[in-house]
């Protein structure tokens, strides 16, 4: 059964300085709150994973929280680039960052690997670009030579998603993204939901992730803020727009990070 | 105003049994005036998981609540590449870049070496595989020297598909494996493209004007305003 706990007791919990950690979400249910958690414990040398590092890795990443980026979109949707991750990248601000880059295409498949127990995903991938070469296999029905990428398996995946019961059962709906693969494929998995329950009542769309494979669930109302939990909140356009000014500069980001994460208090 | 006719142009070459994979930003305001205008049973599918979307707005992000609340199906994100993208159920799939070389070729990756970029963007997201999976490739990006290189800094993804390219000052359609200029929007010179071009462009004998925009293609396009604009 998942553990029921506060926010800052399940980051302190399970991640450790070191780790490698996803919090995942593709434009939906990004774990906002669980990232800001991660930079108000002070977590180190994390090695990030996600298909789509946005604002949230933005922060973690001018935070210092981050030696590398696994990923294959890093930007603001709708709005441009991260710049706390072109500072990292073009200066080493605050630390160099170590980049693996991937199509979208073989990141999901390094997703679906890990949480098939496989320990690569294959995919008709890769052709012509000159992104990091991936290996490639042959198959041995056909003869055709595919691209294969090694399976995710992080230390700890962190997911949000809307709502959970008393045992600790996850029940999320709209947009999923890789959220089921994200908890299968860790070793640790962290579930921050927006509201407990006493019954996951039936919705159209809607999966549940049983509670015997997720080891900690935290509730933490509006935790995907400025994304959106849908059903509870929409996204907070305005907030992804305000962040290309507020990132922008070294000064003014630290002294946001400051006012609303460190000084902010644990949910 | 380039960027309404840009969309307009791209709009008019989608048909409304076409199944398109669209990005936000130009494609996304492209393929809804495609469905509030001449082809209404087209079929949007945004990479986040949502299959025959149909918005009211336009999404400021590829995620966003209605694309979900409207669609026919949504599927996780491995589904959507592996069996919708790479399983070649999609018609035509919307490019854009910093950078597109003569052959089609973008990159949406880094300005200056990879290991030490001048700038560093985005990256290539569905890109790669949606430029060799797709049957159509449609690129949609404004026309400068900086933009229209001879030698791209990083190929993101190859142009083997690449069918059409709309810009703000015409279109261009590869002939020979090279894109071709075949279009000039009113007002437009071909000597201002090819100032525009950062290789010698090659241009098609019988280069058309496009059609000026319909009073009905302006007055839709109008009506689709972005979500986080309102």
């Amino acid at each position: 059964m998942a553990e029921i706990v506060s926010l800052a007791d399940a980051i302190s919990a399970l991640v450790r300085d070191g780790d490698t950690v996803a919090l995942e979400g593709f434009t939906h249910l990004i774990p906002h709150a669980a990232g800001h958690e991660l930079i108000r414990q002070r977590r180190r040398n994390l090695a990030l994973i996600r298909m789509t590092p946005d604002v949230v890795y933005d922060q973690l990443i001018g935070a210092g929280c981050a030696r590398s980026l696994t990923f294959s979109w890093g930007g603001n949707p709708g709005v441009g680039s991260l710049h706390r991750l072109r500072d990292a990248v073009e200066n080493g601000w605050p630390r160099p960052l170590e980049l693996n880059e991937h199509s979208h295409a073989g990141m999901a498949a390094a997703w679906a690997a890990g949480a098939s127990n496989l320990p690569f995903g294959v995919l008709r991938g890769y052709r012509g670009t000159d992104l990091p070469a991936p290996a490639t296999v042959t198959c041995p029905f056909t003869g055709e030579e595919l691209a294969a990428v090694r399976a995710h398996r992080p230390d700890v995946g962190i997911v949000h998603a809307q709502r959970a019961d008393r045992q600790g059962n996850v029940q999320l709906w709209g947009i999923l993204g890789v959220q089921k693969e994200t908890v299968l494929a860790s070793a640790r998995a962290l579930v921050t939901v927006e509201e407990l329950v006493d019954e996951l009542e039936p919705r159209p769309g809607a999966i549940v992730l049983p509670h015997w494979v997720i080891d900690t669930v935290a509730v933490v109302p509006g935790g995907a803020h400025p994304s959106y939990a849908h059903g509870y909140y929409d996204r907070d356009n305005d907030f992804y727009k305000r962040w290309d000014q507020i990132s922008r500069d070294r000064d003014t980001f630290t002294r946001w990070l400051d006012e609303h994460v460190y000084s902010a208090v644990a949910a | 105003m380039s960027s309404e006719l840009m969309a307009i142009e791209a709009a008019r070459r989608l048909r409304n049994d076409t199944v398109c994979f669209v990005g936000i930003g130009l494609p996304s305001t492209a393929a809804n005036l495609a469905r509030a205008t001449h082809a209404p049973d087209c079929v949007l599918i945004y990479e986040s998981g949502t299959i025959g979307a149909k918005p009211t707005e336009l999404p400021l992000s590829i995620g966003d609540g209605e694309l979900a609340d409207t669609a026919d199906a949504v599927v996780s994100v491995p589904e959507m590449f592996a069996y919708w993208l790479q399983g070649g159920r999609i018609d035509v799939g919307f490019l854009g870049a910093a950078q597109i070389d003569r052959h089609g070729n973008l990159n949406s990756t880094v300005i200056g070496p990879y290991d030490s970029p001048t700038v560093r963007l985005p990256g290539g997201g569905g890109a790669p595989e949606i430029a060799t999976s797709v049957r159509d490739v449609f690129v949609m990006l404004n026309q400068t020297p900086r933009t229209f290189v001879e030698r791209l800094d990083f190929c993101t993804s190859v142009g083997d598909r690449v069918r059409v390219v709309v810009t703000d000052l015409g279109v261009l359609e590869p002939q020979d494996g090279e894109l071709t200029l075949t279009q000039v929007h009113p007002g437009v010179r071909v000597d201002d493209v090819r100032a525009a071009t950062g290789w010698e462009l090659r241009v098609a004998d019988d280069v058309r004007e496009t059609t000026t925009a319909s009073e009905d293609e302006l007055r839709a396009l109008r009506a689709l305003r972005t979500k986080g604009d309102a």
